[in-house]
């Protein structure tokens, strides 16, 4: 096969590849905030709930969770396709890691802002959103970036679960035509080029947000 | 719909063998790890050579493994090693792939912990005329050591818990063994969790066991022996 | 309605095993000038912070503006404050913190408009027309637009006065406010309290080890030791002739340096 075709068809993967992590993503995020906040929560039984969320999702392993969801849930009477199985997986699995990112970045942030806050009246809805949070989020980027670039591996494993992904494809071709080293070669520069650009977006962001800040300095 | 439950006869039935896969699993994850250090070590070390080239190699080889998929590479060699004449069982693949991925991420916690040692320990050490070889294992090593414990320890449950990638080249560990076991009866439930439950378990006690072992590494005043 | 902008009415203040104070009682006349003085760990800065509500209290009773602070009334009873009657409270107060506090990803302008919008409801127009006057009177009205991060520490203080004061409190509490700065930068800061001491419209509870400063402007001087007052009075007589041999030895200290 050529390797303008062998491309082609990898490109296509690699767009299925892009879309899995566009949804999954906000739902790694939307997990990330919830259960980090509620991490901090007064409440007893939300902290707890939060954390058994975050222990049980990091202690067992994503293919598991995967593998769980898409075999286990159809014979309780949830039948879920594939491509929902990846998502929801892969975003609850991520989204377990940024809760201790979320955890971390709004503790991290000096406690005067926090005192300042109180002495200018703020709600304490206001401290959060209006104050606190959007320092943490600067300091949250880094890691944030990391994981991001974590889910665009972690979305290979989908290809396991029959979803024509970058992975998938690159399987059945390699097994197709025997082509390996081009193939394997090829989707790893797909890989490596998609966690490049992800990793500048997200610097960007990062400086976007920082606009103003000493890096984590005191002010 | 059928009714569905645990059944524990089945679970019963599925636990030992699953432990037994177990074995397979933790040998892995162990050889990968002993694997991972030395290139880990090796890849920092090159990180700090005299030559800018040699550097940013090591740099972008790092940054490229880590930022590319485990299951990718382990095909990558799976599919790729025999058409360069190496006939690697799936798991010596596995164990390779293992410690070339996680000695990327190992790279950068050594990289770190032998930056953090004061500036000064490498001057009295260039005053003693200390061999490079002696400056590391004698003075940087076992003052970088306690940065690097925990880190370390991390990455090796992290990889721990990617053991189950293997599965896709046929390696029979423990989530391989659950699905042959799961379509042969027709039951996910009770083998999937409990594969679950023996890595929540495992991780875990593993998680804690890097505490405690931060908890009592002394701060100062120890070699390594 | 009392004459006191605050009162400490048997108040007791522990931090874990430790007493802080104990049946601690003392009183600020509306629109009067204290300062503070006394050797650090004395609990001056917590006297504030508990006014604050920074702190809480284990037991007797606070009051601002007549109004008791940790506990309310509701139905004959006393309860402990909640949220909503502290936030009503706090609105007498504003506070100037030793280590500014200011808000590091806002510009200069928006550190000070931004609880007045959010807080005190006005509209933007408003806020900024004050907020610019403010840093007018702090002598900063070129920063408008200028983040905390390229100030220096004595304009980063200046930007916190303007902030206290946006929300217009009728209580001023300004904790150590230039124990942070290098002594050049000292001066800019205190001339600002200097003008707003003279305006006589705040009552201004001043923790400090500036004793020149705190002689010059205070109505009382008050030497904290241990959680106590161990000596209080016009500052003349305070700094003249202290009658404990504590404060004797305290104030020694500082001329010897």
């Amino acid at each position: 096969m050529p390797l303008n075709e062998i491309f082609s068809v990898l490109a296509e993967g690699a767009l299925v590849t892009i879309q899995l992590v566009a949804m999954a993503l906000p739902l790694a995020t939307a997990m990330a905030f919830i259960s980090g906040l509620l991490r901090l929560s007064e409440h007893r039984a939300l902290r707890w709930l939060a954390a058994i969320y975050v222990e049980f999702f990091r202690g067992t392993s994503a293919l598991i969770q995967l593998y769980w969801i898409y075999f286990v849930l159809p014979f309780f009477g949830i039948s879920i396709d594939a491509i929902t199985a990846g998502v929801v997986a892969l975003g609850l699995n991520i989204g377990a890691y940024g809760s201790e990112v979320v955890r971390g970045g709004l503790l991290s942030v000096d406690r005067g802002q926090t005192e300042a806050a109180i002495a200018l009246n703020f709600s304490p809805r206001q401290r959060l959103w209006r104050i606190i949070m959007p320092q943490a989020l600067v300091g949250m980027m880094p890691p944030f970036g990391n994981l991001a670039i974590e889910l665009v591996k972690a979305t290979s494993l989908v290809s396991l679960i029959t979803i024509a992904d970058l992975t998938y494809r690159a399987k059945s071709l390699a097994d197709m035509t025997l082509q390996v080293e081009e193939i394997f070669g090829l989707v790893l520069v797909f890989y490596f080029v998609m966690a490049q650009v992800l990793t500048l977006a997200i610097r960007a962001l990062e400086k976007h947000l920082g606009k103003g800040m000493d890096r984590g300095g005191l002010a | 719909m059928i009714e569905f439950q645990w059944d524990w006869d089945f679970a019963w039935e599925v636990l030992p063998l699953l432990l037994d896969a177990c074995k397979i699993t933790l040998q892995a994850t162990v050889l990968g790890s002993l694997l991972a250090i030395v290139i880990g070590l090796l890849l920092a070390l090159l990180r700090r050579s005299k030559w800018k080239a040699v550097r940013y190699s090591a740099y972008w080889w790092m940054e490229f493994v880590r930022s590319t998929p485990l299951l990718v590479q382990i095909y990558f060699l799976y599919y790729v090693a025999p058409e360069w004449g190496l006939n690697l069982s799936p798991m010596v693949t596995g164990v390779l792939a293992l410690g070339m991925h996680y000695g990327a991420y190992l790279s950068e916690v050594f990289r770190s912990g032998i930056d953090g040692v004061d500036k000064g320990q490498w001057e009295a050490s260039i005053a003693l005329n200390l061999s490079p070889y002696h400056t590391y294992r004698d003075v940087i090593l076992p003052q970088a050591l306690r940065a690097m414990i925990p880190a370390t320890g991390n990455y090796i449950i992290a990889m721990f818990k990617e053991t189950p990638q293997l599965s896709a080249i046929t390696l029979l560990e423990m989530l391989q063994l659950a699905k042959i076991m799961g379509s042969e009866n027709f039951r996910y439930l009770e083998p999937f969790t409990l594969v679950g439950l023996i890595y929540l378990v495992l991780s875990l006690i593993a998680s804690a066991g890097i505490r405690q072992a931060e908890r009592r590494f002394p701060k100062e005043g120890f070699t390594l022996s | 309605m009392s004459d006191y902008a605050v009162e400490f009415d048997n108040v007791t203040k522990q931090f874990g095993d430790n007493v802080l104070f104990e049946q601690f009682n003392f009183n600020i006349r509306k629109n009067e000038v204290v300062s503070i003085i006394g050797p650090s760990g004395s609990g001056k800065s917590t006297l504030l912070r508990i006014l604050m509500t920074l702190e809480g209290i284990d037991a007797g009773m606070v009051r601002v503006q007549g109004e008791s602070l940790w506990h309310m009334q509701k139905g004959g009873a006393w309860l402990p404050a909640d949220e909503r009657h502290l936030r009503k409270c706090r609105g007498h107060m504003g506070m100037v913190f030793q280590h500014f506090n200011l808000f590091p990803h806002m510009t200069v302008l928006r550190n000070i408009t931004e609880a007045p919008i959010h807080v005190l409801g006005q509209s933007k127009e408003e806020a900024r027309a004050n907020g610019l006057e403010l840093l007018r009177t702090v002598g900063l009205a070129d920063k408008a637009d200028a983040y905390p991060s390229q100030l220096s520490g004595g304009q980063k203080q200046r930007v916190g006065i303007a902030r206290a004061l946006a929300m217009r409190p009728s209580i001023l509490l300004l904790d150590e406010i230039t124990s942070a700065l290098d002594p050049e930068l000292v001066d800019e800061v205190l001339e600002v309290i200097r003008k707003l001491a003279a305006e006589d419209a705040y009552t201004m509870i001043l923790v400090t080890h500036e004793m020149y400063f705190a002689r010059e402007i205070s109505d009382r001087v008050c030497f904290f030791d241990a959680g106590a007052i161990v000596e209080e009075g016009p500052p003349e007589q305070i700094f003249n002739q202290p009658k404990h041999e504590r404060t004797r030895a305290f104030l020694n200290s500082f001329l010897n340096i």
